[in-house]
């Protein structure tokens, strides 16, 4: 056994049946997007990404393809890259799954083997384990997100891309980025980011908008630290959980050679706080991965934005040089239109945001605080179990 | 049988086993004569030189000095060079640093009390029912024939009509007769062993005890301390000196002068000499002490502490009148001692009980310890289900400025027991008295295989902190710390029956004007560390020598060992979920302000209501971490940290039973060594050498037994202990982590009520 113990558990086949939980609000449902259940292997997860349409547009009503994260980032790279969706909040891309922090710490636990009881270590892994999980059906979650985020968006699901994504029922073998373009869209990043400074100082012309850019910026700067102090916080809960698994498993060799049975019920309590606490980390973590997801957002907006100004500019820019005027007023009746469009579009994206982030936010915070209140009232029972089988005996 | 003759009064029949042994003693003395015995007579005649300076006990001191002193002084210069001598002397010197001398007055009547309260008077009631005084007076009558009677009669008499005398000689004769193989020995050790013998203090009942064990206190393994103690208080010094020089008297000056004489008599002179100067019958008895006189006395004083409290107080007056505050050190020694006898006793009648052979039950000590279980476990129901004292610290009070200022603690007693003076009364203490009661405690008790409870930890970064005078929150945190660990410290001192008993406790508790306790920084961390990690170095060689004959010991020490590893393995992780919880705290409170932060620029009104809702939850929250941290550290942390160290104490007692073990296997050695050479003198036919050579077996045949017998006391008490503190540790840790579930409930309970009040707001938002 301690050779497959010192090669961590085997992550390899979890299969999750991730019952996303729906964070979209419009569900018509002439386009139902689902993942029922994922496969990691190594460093791969393989989704399952199931359809269920009555749009003729499909060849089936329901069919389901396998597909990859890199197929994922395919699909958000060529929305983004499409001209017509400026003005449009195109949704984030799922993260990378990363599941090299409980490897990591399946490794490190292995290490410690030898200075661990039994229990102790049998209660780490499980942790981990558990750990390993969440952060699975996390990853299977926000890729569902994106996908069901595109479905709901009344243009963005009509995209061909999109259609083929799940559709395709062969391995769409998307190329992956090489080094050059790594760096070129590094660098486009670099020019973005300037460009933002640039156009920062550009008088908006329309007051909404306006209004919105400041609101977001100051909003994105606030959440972002929010989430990093809440990030915070759940690590050190964290940090408590694992505490108190040491605890217990220590009580519990303890209570080997006092075979009092007192200490039975106090390893009990400390495995079920432990238990406790880490679900309300994940809880808190969960709740504060939503808060990322609009973050995550509210970037994306201040990007389209952005875009939408650097257009805008570039259009005064070429209406003030009146170089080849007849050109540069196409240029300019173009840039107008177009702008007009993305501001059109953007006026509503940013609205139907705003709704969609408040009811976001309703949601989570209600399950947080009923979570919440369920653990405190699951502990409490084991708490009040404990003080009356200590005081009974 | 012993127990029948025990009951008879009159000059003391011996026990036959035991008579033999005195006479080849009576036959060494004559043949080793002065020689041997002046190795002994040195350390005790140091004394000697104080005494002489006193003026009151100066006519007690002159026979003596008359009989013994100019050889003494000889002795000292000279023989003080012969190997026996020098450790002795080493050893004096030493301890005589320690000690605080002169507040003992208080102290003896206090014992006294103890003493005299219920159990003894099963044991006395027999002897009590016939008229008391009458057989007294006769036992006085005998002895006073001598010059020094009639004084005693008049200073006895009154305790004499109170207590009966009759079964108190027969315990004092029984111990005697063990005592008296040994003091023949030329040796420094076999003297201590005589005085301290275990066997005296086992057979004794509490009340006899008292004078036995002063001598055993004065001379035993810390004979240091004992002689240590007189010179430090110099006033007592003379009369201390000349109770030393009483005892010195005894045991030598018969075995050596008259060397025929029955072993009895020397021997009650042993037991006697310290009970005589406790009763600072000095000057007139000081002639006569030698003989019967002194027996009665010892008689009287263990009767009448025992007997009745009043006897006590007389006691104590008569002993004021003469020598004021010498005499109540040694009363209260021997008070301690008492206590200490009642567990041994109790336990030995256990074993003695069970199958295993492990006990010793020398034939005396089965006799006497037969009314004496009674009597322990009357004492400790009265402890354990009674719960008649109630101690409890409060109003830790900064004294003084800068370096020199220290915290004082109002040490609160309540309490129906009768030893106490009042029902209810309270001292001020500072924290080196408390250490100052752990060494005193830990001096008497440990040797003898008991757990003495350890103080907390002297921490100078806490203390310089407060002594600076920072009124923020860590070093209120530490008063409030240290206030709780002493509290918890005491009540366990307390809760023991046996250390209860200990005057030194009562002094602690009652006393108005303690004195300052000195050496404590002995104790200090670092020194209290080391003082453990060396019980269990020298504890870990001895292992590997020790063929251990029961096993459970050996199981026991190694759980013991285990639970010691696991305990601060788990005092570190909980100390690490304290420091993981404070930092969830400060989080969490970080996580509360940026939420406000996010809700006042939230533009839509409902959420920005509810997140700056949120943003209260969190900041409750974090008080809640902040004070489940503290209560995680209260409750648990501390739990801990005073097991850690009771576990320590454990193990010194453990290593207590190995030292006691070793000693016995090198006296076995030994003997086997004298053996041999008395083998070979044979062989050799050298028949001058050969007689010092049978008396040389004959003395260590003496110690292998009194070893042996020492062995087996310490071992029962450490299992006994060892048991005793299982307990208190089952329910101490179930008491604590109930009070640490209770608190976890608590802000679970918090919890709800906070998110439930937040639900509607969540629920709000539109």
């Amino acid at each position: 056994t301690s050779s497959v113990r010192r090669n961590g558990p085997k992550f390899t086949q979890l299969i999750v049946g991730a019952r996303s939980v729906s964070v979209d609000l419009n569900n018509d449902a002439s386009l139902l997007i689902d993942i029922p259940d994922a496969l990691c292997e190594r460093d791969k997860v393989k989704f399952t990404v199931h359809t269920k349409t009555t749009l003729s547009s499909f060849q089936k009503p329901d069919f389901s393809v396998p597909r990859q994260h890199e197929d994922f980032i395919w699909l958000h790279d060529a929305l983004v890259e499409t001209e017509d969706y400026a003005g449009l909040i195109i949704p984030p891309a799922p993260p990378k799954p990363d599941f090299e922090s409980p490897r990591e710490k399946m490794h490190k636990l292995g290490e410690g083997e030898a200075t661990m009881t039994k229990e102790e270590y049998t209660k780490m892994k499980q942790e981990l384990e558990a750990e390993y999980l969440a952060v699975f059906k996390k990853t299977v979650q926000v890729h569902e997100v994106f996908l069901q985020r595109l479905s709901s968006h009344p243009i963005l699901s009509k995209d061909r891309n999109f259609q083929i994504f799940l559709e395709y029922d062969q391995d769409l073998s998307v190329r992956r980025k090489n080094a050059k373009e790594t760096f070129g869209s590094f660098f486009k990043n670099m020019v973005k980011s300037a460009d933002e400074v640039i156009i920062s100082g550009i008088k908006e012309v329309d007051d909404f908008f306006e209004q919105e850019k400041t609101f977001l910026l100051d909003y994105s700067s606030k959440i972002k630290d929010s989430t990093a102090r809440a990030e915070k916080m759940t690590r050190s809960h964290k940090n408590v959980a694992d505490d108190y698994i040491h605890i217990s498993a220590t009580l519990n060799s303890l209570s080997v050679d006092d075979n009092t049975a007192l200490k039975k019920y106090t390893n009990v309590e400390g495995r079920v706080a432990s238990d406790e606490e880490l679900k309300l980390t994940e809880l808190l973590r969960y709740y504060m991965l939503d808060i990322q997801a609009a973050k995550d957002l509210l970037y994306r907006r201040a990007r389209a934005l952005a875009d939408y100004e650097n257009s805008n500019k570039a259009l005064d820019k070429a209406r003030l040089k009146s170089k080849d005027i007849t050109q540069a007023e196409e240029h300019q009746q173009q840039c107008l239109q177009k702008f007009d469009k993305l501001s059109e579009s953007g006026k509503r994206e940013l609205t139907s945001f705003k709704g969609r982030r408040v009811v976001a936010f309703r949601k989570n915070l209600i399950e947080m605080a009923e979570l919440e209140i369920k653990h405190a009232k699951n502990n409490m029972a084991l708490l009040q179990g404990c003080i009356e089988l200590l005081k009974s005996n | 049988m012993k127990m029948a003759t025990s009951s008879e009064r009159s000059p003391p029949p011996f026990p036959e086993d035991l008579e033999p042994e005195p006479d080849e003693v009576g036959d060494q003395d004559s043949d080793d004569g002065e020689d041997i015995f002046l190795g002994t007579d040195n350390p005790l005649e140091i004394k000697m030189d104080p005494s002489l300076s006193a003026s009151d006990i100066a006519s007690s001191t002159k026979p003596l000095s008359e009989a013994s002193s100019p050889p003494v002084m000889d002795l000292l210069s000279e023989p003080a060079s012969e190997a026996s001598s020098a450790p002795m002397v080493d050893l004096l010197m030493e301890p005589a640093s320690e000690g605080s001398s002169a507040p003992m007055v208080d102290i003896l009547s206090e014992p006294a009390s103890e003493a005299s309260s219920a159990p003894m008077v099963d044991l006395l009631m027999e002897p009590a029912r016939e008229g008391s005084s009458a057989p007294m007076v006769d036992l006085l009558m005998e002895p006073a024939s001598e010059a020094s009677s009639a004084p005693m009669l008049d200073l006895f008499m009154e305790p004499a009509s109170e207590a009966s005398s009759g079964p108190m000689m027969n315990l004092l004769m029984e111990p005697a007769s063990d005592d008296l193989k040994e003091p023949p020995k030329p040796d420094i050790d076999p003297l201590a062993d005589i005085l301290n013998d275990t066997p005296l203090s086992e057979v004794k009942t509490p009340v006899a005890a008292m004078p036995q064990e002063t001598p055993s206190d004065l001379f035993d393994d810390e004979p240091s301390e004992l002689f240590a103690e007189p010179r430090q208080s110099n006033t007592a010094k003379q009369q201390q000196t000349s109770i030393f020089d009483e005892p010195d008297e005894d045991l030598f000056s018969e075995p050596l002068g008259e060397a025929s004489k029955k072993p009895q008599n020397d021997f009650f002179k042993e037991a006697l000499a310290p009970v005589a100067k406790a009763s600072n019958v000095c000057g007139p008895l000081s002639d006569n002490y030698n003989e019967h006189p002194t027996d009665i006395f010892t008689e009287e004083a263990m009767t009448t502490l025992p007997s009745a409290v009043s006897t006590v107080s007389v006691n104590s007056k008569t002993n004021g009148v003469h020598s004021d505050e010498e005499e109540p050190d040694i009363f209260a020694e021997a008070t301690v001692e008492l206590s200490l006898d009642s567990p041994r006793n109790d336990r030995k009648k256990k074993e003695a009980a069970k199958p295993s052979a492990s006990a010793p039950a020398p034939s005396v000590s089965a006799s006497a310890s037969k009314p004496q279980p009674k009597t322990l476990e009357e004492l400790e129901e009265e402890v354990e289900d009674k719960f008649e004292l109630n101690i409890s610290i409060t109003n830790p009070e900064k004294v003084g400025d800068g370096m020199n200022a220290y915290m004082a603690y109002k040490v609160s007693t309540q309490t129906t027991l009768p030893m106490f003076r009042s029902k209810t009364f309270t001292v001020r203490r500072r924290f080196s008295d408390f250490l100052g009661l752990y060494e005193k405690l830990s001096d008497k008790h440990t040797p003898n295989g008991y757990i003495v409870p350890p103080p907390p930890e002297k921490s100078i970064m806490g203390m310089t902190k407060v002594k600076v005078g920072k009124e923020d929150n860590s070093s209120a945190e530490f008063v409030e710390r240290r206030r709780a660990a002493l509290e918890r410290y005491l009540q366990r001192v307390v809760f023991h029956p046996s250390l209860l008993q200990d005057p030194d406790v009562r002094e602690f508790l009652e006393r108005d004007d303690m004195p300052r306790a000195h050496n404590t920084q002995a104790l200090s961390g670092a020194g209290f560390l080391k003082m453990i990690n060396r019980a269990t170095d020298s504890l870990s060689k001895m292992t590997i020598k020790m063929n251990e004959s029961d096993v459970w010991f050996e199981e026991k020490l190694q759980e013991v060992e285990a639970e010691d590893q696991q305990l601060r393995k788990l005092h570190i992780m909980v100390d690490s979920l304290v420091g993981h919880r404070k930092e969830l705290s400060v989080n969490t409170g970080g996580f509360a302000k940026s939420v406000a932060m996010l809700g006042s620029s939230e533009d839509n009104t409902a959420l920005s209501r509810a997140l700056s809702q949120l943003a209260e939850v969190e900041d409750k929250m974090e008080q809640l971490h902040q004070e489940q941290a503290a209560s995680d550290s209260f409750c648990f942390a501390e739990l801990l940290a005073d097991y850690i160290r009771l576990l320590g104490s454990v193990r010194a007692s453990f290593d207590q039973r190995m030292k006691t073990w070793q000693r016995w296997q090198d006296a076995q050695n030994m003997l086997q060594k004298k053996r041999e050479t008395e083998a070979k003198l044979l062989w050799a036919n050298k028949p001058d050498k050969l007689q010092q050579a049978k008396d040389d077996i004959t003395e260590w045949e003496a110690k292998v037994t009194q070893y042996e017998r020492d062995f087996d006391r310490v071992s029962a008490t450490v299992r006994k202990e060892v048991l005793r503190f299982e307990k208190e540790k089952a329910c101490d840790f179930k008491k604590q982590i109930i009070k640490y579930l209770e608190s976890l409930l608590q802000s679970q309970q918090q919890l709800i009520k906070y998110w439930e009040a937040f639900l509607p707001e969540a629920k709000a938002i539109a």
